[in-house]
């Protein structure tokens, strides 16, 4: 057992000096120790950055996926872009994920407690986000899909009742202020998908639902057409959307206010 | 030996016919006209028994259930999601035909008290009347009061989708004796005026025990189990133990943690998420300070309880640990801090959070995945918010990096597969 013997030894040892000095050590030894801590514990939390006050920081959940300046996902198109959108349009959007009308459970989840006034900054930050937009990919459509989704956009099917969709979304299709998105540098899949879930019943809107009556009267080669057609379009100078009355909508519409013409 | 095959035949038939009252018979009331009620219609209309009865039904959480997704308020219209089947919740506004406008404050109490609708006939459970039987008549004539007030909505009642034999109201007898004690609060004379009020809250209105506990197979709490935290039926979210148990309790909980967490949905031992941020959202933000305080005076009160949860499964847990510190560096670090301290009032600790030592590692494994704001309430209408790794992390990096978290600092809570965080990839609504 030689290394409890040295031990004890040392602490005989110890035990024999005298025991003021031995208090004066310590002491000494804890002010150094406590010196040390005190500027420690500042350049300590100096290294943590401070947590800014801002919305953007607030609003991590929502940039996750739609990006800091709201731009989405670009490559895949699977998160979509929110910048530049009308701010109404996007508190429209998440009040509709709360009440239940747009069906997303990531969304339905990430939204349903927010109060309106959260919601109007949150959709007032991405509004104001200015991101250039970027062409996404194109499935393969024929010239004559393509003339006929250029026919939707520009002039519609009267005999559908089916309406241009330049009428509401602008002669530009930029959107129109405050309520009404651009379509123009959108992704085909993200337009497809939204025209489709009108359809299914797990995108809508205070009633009356104009974009599910227009969505309903399109048929699927439609979809296909006029997705294609606006993924395709050129980007006007201006991207931003229309002042707001700029348009006079040819169905009522609750988001609208149900202004507008008869269905 | 005649006699005795008749005899035989009589205890069939006698064994037959209690089975079948059992069964099929009915549970005895007759609802009271609202005209023949105890209760005059001018109590009804006083505007300060209306607004304790607004302040009684906001802090029991009555909208919570009787409210569908972006529908009108106690007016019904969605399903209580069981492992029994779908229980629909019933239009509690004064509509005569689909809502409560028929019913005397008789009928409602009974409902209340004893777990009956106004023929006599069981309720099912899903209505905490486990419960509300703790609720003084005082405080329910008000809470009448004020349905009463309500504007009508015309919105019927689904028929329910449970299984046999749950669908019998009648299996609800045994039920009931297994799991039903009828009867008001008393109060403890040995304890304070705030304590018994608090015991008060929590055992009656609040109905806390309803999520609270453990439920058995039958959907049930045993008697004796109070308060020690349990898995919530289809939700799958864990509701920690309230006691001042350590590892997943309140242990260390100051009052004030109790009262802010209560208040604004934050506080400095942890913040809520899930269904508890609708309860702070829709409920307990609205409790006067003298009802937090108690509140957190009774939960103070409950002694720390063996630790009924499993032992830690130790498999490899050093290299899984390790691995969680990783990733804990890389995607956590910066808000929840490497000491895991958080940032006061901004983002919560994970040290010591009774939501990360929880027994299952649920909450952690879905707060991980799902992100969120933390609740929006008066005193904190802008919170920060968490962002989501359900596409960043994979099942092995989010069962590293909460292995990690449940056992750092003080945490001392066992590791989780990758197995458990795939259970949990879908997100809830409800």
């Amino acid at each position: 057992m030689p290394v409890r013997r040295s031990w004890a030894r040392a602490y005989n040892g110890r035990m024999n000096t005298n025991t003021s000095l031995r208090h004066a050590k310590l002491f000494s030894a804890a002010s150094v120790l406590m010196v040390a801590l005190l500027s420690v514990a500042p350049s300590h939390a100096a290294d943590e950055q401070p947590v800014p006050d801002t919305l953007q920081q607030r609003i991590a959940t929502c940039t996750a996926c739609h990006g800091v300046n709201g731009e989405g996902s670009p490559g895949s198109g699977y998160f979509p872009r929110l910048a530049g959108k009308p701010a109404a349009y996007l508190a429209r959007q998440m009040q509709d994920f709360q009440n239940g009308l747009r069906k997303y459970a990531p969304m339905e989840y990430t939204v349903r407690q927010l109060s309106p006034a959260y919601m109007r900054e949150i959709a007032e930050y991405f509004a104001a986000q200015e991101v250039p937009y970027e062409h996404s990919p194109l499935p393969p459509v024929s010239p004559a899909t393509l003339a006929r989704g250029e026919q939707l956009v520009e002039k519609g099917d009267p005999e559908r009742k089916i309406p241009a969709c330049a009428s509401c979304h602008g002669s530009q299709l930029t959107g129109v202020e405050p309520s009404i998105p651009g379509l123009v540098g959108l992704p085909y899949d993200y337009i497809s998908a939204q025209l489709g879930s009108w359809r299914t019943n797990t995108r809508a809107t205070v009633e009356p639902d104009c974009m599910s009556a227009v969505a309903n009267r399109l048929s699927e080669s439609d979809i296909t057409a006029v997705a294609a057609a606006l993924a395709s379009r050129e980007l006007p100078a201006d991207t931003h959307a229309q002042p707001a009355g700029s348009v006079e909508p040819p169905l009522p519409c609750g988001v609208l206010g149900a202004a507008g013409g008869p269905a | 030996m005649k006699w005795l095959r008749w005899l035989g035949l009589l205890i069939v038939l006698l064994v037959v016919l209690a089975l079948a009252w059992f069964l099929f018979g009915g549970s005895g009331g007759q609802p009271v006209p609202r005209d023949a009620s105890s209760v005059q219609a001018d109590t009804l209309n006083d505007p300060a028994l209306i607004a304790k009865g607004k302040y009684l039904a906001t802090i029991a959480d009555c909208a919570g259930c009787h409210t569908a997704q972006g529908g009108v308020a106690y007016a019904g219209g969605r399903s209580i999601v069981t492992p029994f089947g779908n229980i629909p919740v019933p239009n509690i506004t004064p509509d005569r035909e689909t809502g409560l406008g028929d019913w005397s404050f008789e009928d409602f109490h009974q409902a209340l008290h004893s777990g009956k609708g106004r023929h006599g006939e069981l309720l099912y459970p899903a209505f905490s009347y486990t419960s509300y039987t703790k609720v003084n008549r005082d405080d329910s004539l008000a809470i009448y009061a004020y349905l009463q007030s309500l504007e009508p909505v015309h919105q019927p009642t689904e028929a329910n989708s449970l299984a046999f034999p749950y669908k019998l109201r009648n299996s609800l007898k045994a039920w009931r004796t297994l799991y039903f004690r009828e009867g008001e609060f008393k109060p403890d004379p040995a304890q304070s005026a705030e304590w018994n009020r608090g015991a008060y809250l929590v055992q009656g209105l609040g109905h806390c025990n309803e999520c609270h506990a453990a439920r058995d197979s039958l959907g049930g709490t045993p008697q004796d189990v109070h308060l020690t935290g349990g898995q919530i039926p289809m939700q799958n979210w864990f509701a920690p133990d309230l006691s001042t148990q350590k590892n997943g309790g309140l242990e260390g909980w100051s009052t004030q943690d109790i009262v802010d967490l209560l208040k604004t949905g934050q506080s400095a031992k942890g913040a809520t998420f899930g269904p508890m941020a609708d309860v702070v959202v829709n409920s307990t933000q609205y409790m006067t300070d003298s009802d937090l305080h108690a509140i957190a005076t009774y939960l103070q009160s409950l002694p720390p309880r063996a630790n009924p949860g499993e032992a830690a499964r130790q498999f490899n847990a050093k290299a899984l640990v390790e691995q969680g510190k990783k990733v804990y560096a890389e995607h956590c670090e910066a808000c929840h801090r490497k000491d895991g301290q958080g940032v006061a009032n901004v983002y919560p600790p994970l040290d010591g959070n009774s939501s990360v030592t929880e027994p299952t590692g649920i909450n952690a494994i879905r707060i991980v995945l799902l992100g969120g704001f933390a609740p929006v309430t008066e005193a904190n209408p802008r919170p920060y918010s968490m962002p989501p790794f359900a596409q960043q992390l994979n099942d092995d990096e989010v069962s590293a990096v909460i292995s990690y978290i449940r056992r750092s600092w003080s945490n001392q809570a066992s590791v989780i597969r990758a197995e458990d965080v795939s259970k949990y990839r879908q997100t809830p609504i409800d």
